[in-house]
This record gives structure tokens, C-alpha cells and sequence, in this order.
């Protein structure tokens, strides 16, 4: 009943959103910068190194909060400085994959998945175990469930970090550089992980990526030059 | 709470050896602040102990507060008197054996009257000044430890003969007299009593055992002169620390001056105050030496976790939880601390107590320990309280770490 309006909504938008960061001299990072993000589209940014890439997404996800402008999650606006709420989003709407894996050294590869599960405290410890072994089985993981980061290699990290991001079934996956570390066999790997998402489970995905070519397998693309999106 | 104290309890395992060097600080800090009290807090109470043991509670007097006035102040109204023949009161205390009657109907103890009389001790011509004085015998027992402090003898060998006395186990040594020699006793008239050594005293305060010397109340009362006088009354109350309060009620109903062994002894329960002070803040300085070593581990975890602080941020994890994960680890390095504190701080009082002293000086040949759960409690509560100031901080810078610059500087 409330599936069907809320796919009228963008799942993300950004209205004139700019970015500066220094006290003294400003570096705008990203400017007025207007995007919609529709649910089940797979959306690839590309640009040349310091364009801003990086920093929309960080703006798309909530991880920065942008210096003039207004970014919505699914047609609300969100406040710039209110950290809980943009948390709270996080932890339920979003999941972040980045070019280094981030796991926890300490926690084994499903203890890592199972992270913002347990963040989110909604669901028993057997529903958490259960699912987090489904997503690393989907993604070819099982053998690997009880290892420690350390253990893995890059691309088995890699797709352990995308288990994790997609552990909380968030709405938008945003990417930044997923196969910057990888060879070309772990970065197709990785790209088809993606693309699965998106057609299976019509989950929005945003990538970051200087690959051109692995650019052109997404649904969209945008260019960023000079914090602006020219394409 | 569950996740949280996961992550801390991995983050403290992965600095162990630092751990164990911040736990061993905070356990040394409260093992020896519960040493600390227990020793001052032991000889504290033993001295009290002797304090009070050595006296009666209260000690009523035929002395007044303020000088009685005199007939021509009741008489004239002037500014000034001068030169006035002061009026001559006969001493003692008046209708002594109605107070007592009434001091037993509400006193929750025991009142005994004494008699007080200064005198000059001589035997094998050797003087010195004493304390004599006389009691009750069968009162004395439920006012003063007198019985339990005589060696050589009884209260009741005072009934043996006619002028018995006992006399301070220093005060005999002083004149060479022993239990059997017969003493001369001359009081400040110029009377001489001739009294026979039934016992001795010993106190363990010396200038109780060098002074003082005890008698029936009728030898007294001829050293003073005065027949059935009564100048003193002794009391004793169940419980010692109401002696202060009981006896301005006495004096307030009788008129009479009365001591309580707190004012008797006013100046040394305030050295006692002073002291423990200084202890309290020794103790204080101990457990806050201690709570830099946990600031230091929380710090250099904080530092060496910034990647992991910012994975969880990312991930949706808010600044307070990321600043209980840390806090959570500086109190857990403090409960340990204070756990292993305890049985350190426990197993040091046990060795003290089986240090021996011994000294031609004094009796006591232990430390006197006192083992109480509250020095147990403030030293946790203390090292908690600096452990989670001391991690608070670092928390809270952690916490306060903006993810996307640490996540930059590691892509």
C-alpha cells in the first residue's frame, strides 16, 4: 500500500548543494550541485582526480553535511546539523563500500557483517547470524565466515565490506573506488556483485570510479570536473 | 550495550601489556589507599579505645562554668567590683547521692561518685605528687576499666585493710614501692595517711600510671579532711560517642561542670581530624597518579583506532556511542583495577598485621588494622570516578573525529 507513492519519491536529491572546506583560504569542493538519485539505478561518477567525486558522495551518504544547499532521503529534507538523525539514516538507509575495506582487524569476516546489524538492534542474534552467512555465501564468502580480516585477500575483503554494507537491507549502496585496490579478476568480481544488486534486488547504487570502462556498465554516468557535474 | 562492550573488550585485549601496566596502576592506587586507611583508621580507634578505656566517659566536677556570684553583685548594680572578700563555698558536689538517684532514672550507663585529693607519696625517702582517688568499688567496675587494668591484685583488695591504696604501676617504680609496703600518703593539709599496697595499675597512658593512685572514698575524704565529701562523680555511657551530649544534659540539669572525653581531649581529636585529611588527600593523589596511566592507554588506543572510529561513524554509529566505547574501556581497566586493588589492598593489611613491635615503650606489639567495607568502596568509587574522567576525555575527542577526513587520508 505504501510501496507504490514512495517510488515516485527520489531516493536521494540534492538541491544546490555546495561544499567548501578551509577557514582561512576556501577550497569549494563541490558546487551547486542538483542530483537525483532514483530508486534501482545504478549510477557511476567519474571525473579527474580532486573534481569532487568523493565529496558528493560523502554528501549523497551523509557522512558530511554540505556548507549551503539542502540533500533529501526520499523527498525529506535532512537537517546539516543534526548527527543522530543523519546516523540514524545511515545505519538504516544507506551502506558505503570504499576503496580500502575498513573492516574491524579484531572481528572475524562475519562478526564485521553482522556490525551494523547489531548497531541497528532490531533483530534477534540467530536472525543476524542467519542472514549475514546468506550475504557471504552470495557473494562466495562461506568458507571464509570465521577468518579475521587479516586472513583474506584484497578482493575477498573487498566483497566482505559489500556484505557488510548491504547487512541492514539499505536503499542505496554508494561506492567510492570499490575496485581501486584490486586486480582485474577481483574487480569484475566485485563490479558483478554490484550490478546483481541492482538488477535482483533493484537497490540504487552509486560508484565513484576513474575506470571508464567499468563506468560504462552502470545505468547512468556522471562527469564531475571542478566540484560540477558536466555530464 | 552488547556491541559496545564487544568492541571495547576487543580494543583492550589488543593493547594488553599496556592494559596490564594501567590495571596494575589503578589496582596499586586503591591496594594502598586501602592499606592506608585501614592503618590510620586502626591506630585511630585504638587510641580512642585507650583514650576512653583509660577514663570514664564524663567526668562531673564540684567546679562550675562560670564563677559563682557573689553577694554584693546580687546586691548592688555597679560597673566594677573591686577588692571584695571573695565568699567562702564548702567544696564537693551538694546532695550527691540524690544526683546519682536521679542521673540513674534517665542515664543510659553508670554513674559512681568519686573523691578527688592531690597528695605528696612517699616511701623509702623517696616523694612524689599523685592523683588520689577514692571510689566505689562496687560502682567503680560499671564506670572505668580499673578492674581489668590492675595486675597484682583486685578492686576489692582495697577492702583488706583499712587504708588500702593502688597505685600506678610507674608511680610505684618511681619510689621503689611494691605490693605489701606500707606508703605514706600526705595530703596538702599536712595529713599523713600511712597506706598499705594492694595493687597495681597499669593503663598503658603514662601519665595516668605515673600519677594516679586509687582509694576507698573515706580514705580520701580524710586526706581532704572533709567528711562525706564526694567532689567528682565518674560516668559511663553505652555509647561513647553520646558522652558529648550527655554531658551538657548533666550539666544543664545539675549545674555542675562535666567533662566528656571528647572535650577532655578536644585538641587531640582534632589532630586526628588534620590527619585524616592528610591521609584522604594522600590517597586522593595516589588514585589520581594512577588515572593517568589508564588516560594514557585510552589515548593511544583512541589514536590507533581512528580508521575503525571512522568505519563505525560511517556505518551509522553516533558520537555517544562511539564515546561510551571508549569511556566503557577506561572503566573497565578502572574495575579491574579496583577488584585486584582490593585483594592487594587485603592481602597487604594481612601482612602488616603480622609485623611485630616490640619496644620497652608500648604494649602493642601489631599494627592495629581496622578492616572496614567502606575504605573498600571510596577507594573503588574514587578510582572509577578518576578512571572515567580520565577516559572521558580522550572519548570524547575520539568521538568528535570527522570520518570523512580519516577516510580521505586512508583511501
Amino acid at each position: 500500500m505504501t510501496a507504490e507513492p514512495k517510488l515516485k519519491v527520489p531516493l536521494i536529491e540534492l538541491h544546490h548543494v555546495t561544499k567548501t572546506i578551509g577557514d582561512g583560504i576556501e577550497t569549494t569542493l563541490v558546487r551547486d550541485i542538483n542530483l537525483a538519485i532514483e530508486p534501482g539505478e545504478f549510477v557511476a561518477v567519474t571525473g579527474p582526480s580532486g573534481s569532487g567525486k568523493s565529496s558528493l558522495l560523502y554528501l549523497l551518504g551523509l557522512l558530511d553535511a554540505p556548507t549551503s544547499g539542502d540533500v533529501l532521503i526520499q523527498g525529506r529534507r535532512v537537517p546539516p546539523d543534526d548527527e543522530a538523525e543523519r546516523a540514524r539514516l545511515r545505519l538504516k538507509l544507506i551502506g558505503f563500500v570504499f576503496q580500502f575495506h575498513f573492516l574491524l582487524p579484531e572481528f572475524t569476516a562475519l562478526m564485521n557483517v553482522m556490525l551494523p546489524m547489531r548497531a541497528l538492534g532490531e533483530m534477534s542474534d540467530a536472525a543476524m547470524k542467519t542472514r549475514a552467512m546468506n550475504l557471504l555465501t552470495s557473494l562466495g564468502l562461506e568458507a571464509h565466515a570465521g577468518k579475521l580480516p587479516g586472513q583474506l585477500s584484497g578482493g575477498q575483503r573487498q566483497r566482505v565490506a559489500i556484505a557488510r554494507a548491504l547487512a541492514n537491507e539499505p536503499q542505496v549502496i554508494l561506492a567510492d573506488e570499490p575496485t581501486g585496490n584490486l586486480d582485474t579478476a577481483s574487480s569484475e568480481q566485485v563490479l558483478s556483485v554490484l550490478r546483481r544488486l541492482v538488477d535482483d534486488t533493484k537497490r540504487s547504487i552509486v560508484m565513484v570510479t576513474h575506470d571508464l570502462g567499468l563506468a560504462a556498465r552502470a545505468d547512468r554516468q556522471l562527469r564531475i570536473v571542478d566540484g560540477r557535474i558536466v555530464n | 550495550m552488547k556491541l559496545v562492550l564487544d568492541i571495547a573488550l576487543t580494543h583492550v585485549r589488543s593493547r594488553l601489556r599496556q592494559t596490564l601496566v594501567g590495571l596494575m596502576g589503578v589496582a596499586m592506587g586503591v591496594g594502598f589507599s586501602v592499606m592506608m586507611a585501614a592503618l590510620m583508621e586502626g591506630s585511630q580507634r585504638d587510641f580512642i579505645t585507650q583514650l576512653v578505656d583509660a577514663l570514664p566517659h564524663i567526668t562531673m566536677t564540684d567546679e562550675r562554668r562560670e564563677p559563682p556570684r557573689q553577694p554584693a553583685e546580687d546586691l548592688y548594680q555597679v560597673v566594677a567590683y573591686s577588692g571584695l572578700s571573695t565568699k567562702a563555698t564548702r567544696p564537693g558536689i551538694k546532695n550527691p547521692y540524690a544526683i546519682i538517684a536521679s542521673l540513674d532514672s534517665w542515664l543510659d550507663g553508670a554513674v559512681a561518685p568519686s573523691v578527688q585529693a592531690r597528695a605528696v607519696i612517699r616511701y623509702a625517702s623517696r616523694d612524689t605528687a599523685a592523683n588520689v582517688t577514692g571510689i566505689d568499688p562496687k560502682r567503680e567496675a560499671a564506670v572505668s576499666k580499673l578492674p581489668e587494668q590492675l595486675r597484682h591484685g583486685s578492686l576489692q583488695d582495697l577492702y583488706r585493710s583499712s587504708n588500702a591504696i593502688i597505685l600506678g604501676d610507674r608511680l610505684a617504680d618511681k619510689i621503689g614501692a611494691r605490693v605489701g609496703n606500707t606508703i605514706s600518703v600526705v595530703s596538702g593539709t599536712g595529713r599523713v595517711v600511712y597506706c598499705n599496697v594492694v595493687a597495681l595499675l597499669h593503663s598503658g597512658i603514662s601519665q595516668t600510671d605515673e600519677t594516679q593512685a586509687y582509694t576507698l572514698m573515706k580514705t580520701a575524704q580524710i586526706l581532704a579532711s572533709q567528711t562525706g565529701l564526694v567532689n567528682a562523680m565518674r560516668i559511663r555511657v553505652a555509647d561513647v560517642m553520646s558522652a558529648f551530649d550527655v554531658a551538657k544534659r548533666i550539666e544543664a540539669q545539675t549545674g555542675y561542670k562535666s567533662v566528656s572525653w571528647q572535650e577532655a581531649n578536644e585538641d587531640l581529636l582534632s589532630a586526628l581530624e588534620i590527619r585524616n585529611f592528610i591521609m584522604y588527600t594522600v590517597v586522593g593523589a595516589i588514585l589520581l597518579v594512577a588515572s593517568f596511566g589508564t588516560y594514557n592507554i585510552i589515548s593511544t588506543i583512541t589514536h590507533e583506532k581512528t580508521r575503525d572510529i571512522a568505519i563505525l561513524k560511517s556505518l551509522g554509529f553516533t558520537e555517544r556511542t562511539v564515546r561510551s566505547i571508549f569511556l566503557l574501556e577506561a572503566l573497565m581497566i578502572g574495575l579491574a583495577g579496583t577488584l585486584l586493588g582490593w585483594v592487594l589492598g587485603y592481602t597487604l593489611c594481612r601482612m602488616l598485621e603480622t609485623i611485630e613491635f616490640k619496644s620497652p615503650f608500648m604494649d602493642v606489639s601489631h599494627l592495629p588494622l581496622y578492616y572496614a567495607p567502606a575504605h573498600y568502596i571510596l577507594a573503588g568509587l574514587v578510582a572509577m570516578l578518576a578512571s572515567g574522567i580520565a577516559g572521558y576525555l580522550p572519548a570524547r575527542k575520539a568521538a568528535s573525529l570527522h570520518p570523512v577526513e580519516i577516510i580521505r587520508g586512508a583511501s
